[in-house]
């Protein structure tokens, strides 16, 4: 085999595991609230801009830069919840969805509005792994495992925890949650706080590899959707393997043709498989 | 609902009066919020039964993108440049619209499914960067005046075609509202299954209206691409298009005639104020209003502005200005 192929396998790999944690967050909103934060992957670019202010800009370091712009996207998530979701739950979902379009449409204006369009980059620079003639980015390996890490916590934490137990039982059954004596509301912030906190988590990983510019969240938020969908709602392991099946055509068919037409690939393979298997990439 | 002939007259000479007395800037404005209108409207046809489409960036790209490419590459005349894309979009329109109506795609993922085919167009233009001039965009070969390529250096022209097409747009959605179709598609958004149970044949009605709207949102491509003479996929095609087109409809109001419209209306005069307001230092300003608005506008009137004017109007109807509140 092509020892570049094998590159871009590798490197499809790396990117799936950062997908597979925001199509995780996705989906746990998705599947607990029933609602398509359309502008998750915008949640993530300011996340970006707070660790590019507080590490390139006022010279923190960055692991604090990086805890902060987590904890700032999990009350943004909250915040999300209270001021667009809450007020107009009991209405039709696709104006949830729309709502939260807004809300895109405001964050990467004002991203434009205080930073302009220029990229912009921590200007770190990672080592890069030899391994024969295979080269690998240092920052998209620790991205890998860091995004495994964050996904296997969030599993146990949902299978584990009491708060955990009642998210997974609200996406089951939103009517009869309320009898077994667990607050819906406090598990919707909750689930929001978690979203948004994965998205900040989501945001670390991808400042140390790409450059952050307003208009960041539509080259990969529309992928992201695409994973939660094609996992399967409420599908945890689904979405994952989503992830990496998605991640691979792209890597795949960046080797063999370009960036653009890989993404194209993908969402056909989006659009066909939702025909195919409505219910998600594992369902029987 | 039959209008009075003075005020019908009225109207007409309201539409016709810029021809004469609009300066260039003006007549700019006019032309984009109508034809911005008639796309608007366009999309309503299928968003006011239920079925919110985030893939109509795509039909616009088709509609704008084959007419402009087979004249610069063939010198082929938009007017069968235009139609064949306006084809190809109900050709695409059918091939998404059949496989979801008939397997029940609705809601959150119809919205998905759609939305993953406005950036597959939008990508395969910025990959075809050879024919196309990928996100460079594209200019139109200029002939000066010219009725064989649609090219009027004068802008009254484009406002005279632009009037028309919106006029039309009204005119085909009174015909789905007057004709069976409506109740039907209204059945058909209250309950499907009783609707099928009646006997109504859902999916040909589904995408009857899916046709009608695809094909006159790749008519209204294709002429602003005539009119600016130059395209660029963001502007035309993609997930910033789709959604600036749901919204228009939503904040105007898409379950009235002329809602779609004082979406365009409102969404165009707010960017031009805006503008004129921030300058050009402050770019984004104005879609940081627009996205506040949107949000606000969603939760506190989801039927639009004409549809909270519609709801106030019978309980007060000596009020007249209710459409302002």
């Amino acid at each position: 085999m092509d020892i570049y192929l094998v590159e871009a396998m590798i490197n499809g790999v790396l990117l799936g595991g950062v997908l597979a944690l925001l199509a995780l967050g996705l989906n746990l909103i998705f599947g607990v609230i029933d609602v398509v934060w359309i502008a998750y992957a915008d949640i993530v670019m300011c996340g970006m801009y707070l660790i590019y202010l507080l590490y390139a800009g006022l010279g923190w370091p960055l692991l604090a830069a990086c805890a902060v712009a987590i904890i700032a996207s999990a009350a943004f998530g909250i915040l999300v919840h209270l001021l667009i979701i809450e007020p107009i739950l009991g209405s039709a979902p696709i104006n949830q969805l729309l709502a939260t379009g807004g809300l895109l449409f405001f964050l990467q204006s004002f991203a434009t509005l205080l930073f302009g369009t220029d990229f912009r980059n921590l200007g770190i620079r990672l080592p890069i792994i030899e391994l024969g003639d295979i080269y690998i980015s240092y920052a998209r390996l620790m991205a890998f495992a860091v995004a495994l890490i964050g996904a296997v916590a969030l599993y146990l934490f949902l299978k584990r925890t009491f708060i955990g137990t009642a998210i997974r039982a609200i996406a089951q059954d939103r009517d009869i949650i309320g009898l077994m004596g667990a607050d819906q509301r406090r598990i919707y912030l909750f689930t929001s706080m978690i979203g948004g906190g994965l998205a900040g988590l989501a945001a670390c990983l991808l400042a140390l590899q790409y450059d952050v510019h307003p208009f960041i969240g539509n080259t990969f938020g529309p992928l992201i959707f695409m994973i939660c969908v094609l996992g399967g709602l409420g599908d945890m392991i689904g979405g994952f393997v989503a992830a990496f099946v998605i991640s691979q055509i792209i890597a795949i068919g960046g080797y063999y043709a370009n960036t653009e037409l890989s993404y194209v690939l993908a969402f056909t393979f989006f659009i066909v498989l939702m025909f195919v298997r409505p219910r998600g990439i594992l369902s029987r | 609902m039959t209008m009075h002939p003075a005020l019908l007259a009225a109207g007409l000479a309201f539409l016709v009066a810029p021809l004469f007395a609009a300066g260039p800037y003006v007549m700019h404005l006019l032309i984009q919020i109508l034809l911005w209108g008639f796309v608007y409207t366009a999309w309503s046809m299928m968003g006011r039964f239920g079925f919110v489409s985030l893939g109509h960036g795509a039909f616009m790209g088709l509609g704008a993108y084959v007419p402009a490419l087979l004249w610069n590459y063939y010198g082929v005349t938009p007017w069968l440049g235009i139609p064949l894309g306006v084809a190809l979009a109900v050709l695409l329109g059918v091939v998404i619209g059949y496989p979801c109506f008939r397997l029940k795609v609705i809601g959150h993922y119809f919205a998905l499914v759609t939305l993953a085919l406005s950036q597959v167009v939008l990508l395969t233009i910025v990959a075809a960067r050879d024919i196309t001039g990928g996100s460079l965009g594209l200019t139109q070969r200029a002939a000066g005046f010219s009725w064989y390529a649609l090219q009027f250096p004068d802008k009254r022209y484009f406002y005279v075609i632009a009037l028309v097409m919106w006029l039309g747009g009204l005119a085909i959605w009174r015909a789905i509202d007057r004709g069976i179709g409506r109740q039907v598609l209204d059945a058909v958004s209250e309950d499907e299954e009783a609707a099928a149970a009646i006997g109504i044949d859902v999916l040909r009605e589904k995408l009857r209206v899916t046709v009608v709207s695809a094909a006159l949102t790749a008519l209204g491509g294709a002429i602003f691409g005539q009119y600016l003479m130059y395209l660029n996929p963001e502007t035309v095609s993609g997930i910033a298009v789709s959604l600036q087109i749901v919204f228009a409809a939503i904040v105007g109001g898409m379950y009235a005639m002329l809602g779609p419209t004082v979406g365009g209306l409102l969404t165009i005069s707010l960017n031009e104020g805006l503008r004129v307001a921030f300058g050009t230092n402050f770019i984004g300003a104005a879609n940081t209003i627009y996205g506040i608005l949107l949000v606000l506008c969603i939760i506190f009137m989801p039927r639009g502005i004409l549809g909270l004017a519609e709801r106030l109007a019978p309980r007060r109807p000596r009020t007249k200005t209710v459409a302002a509140e």
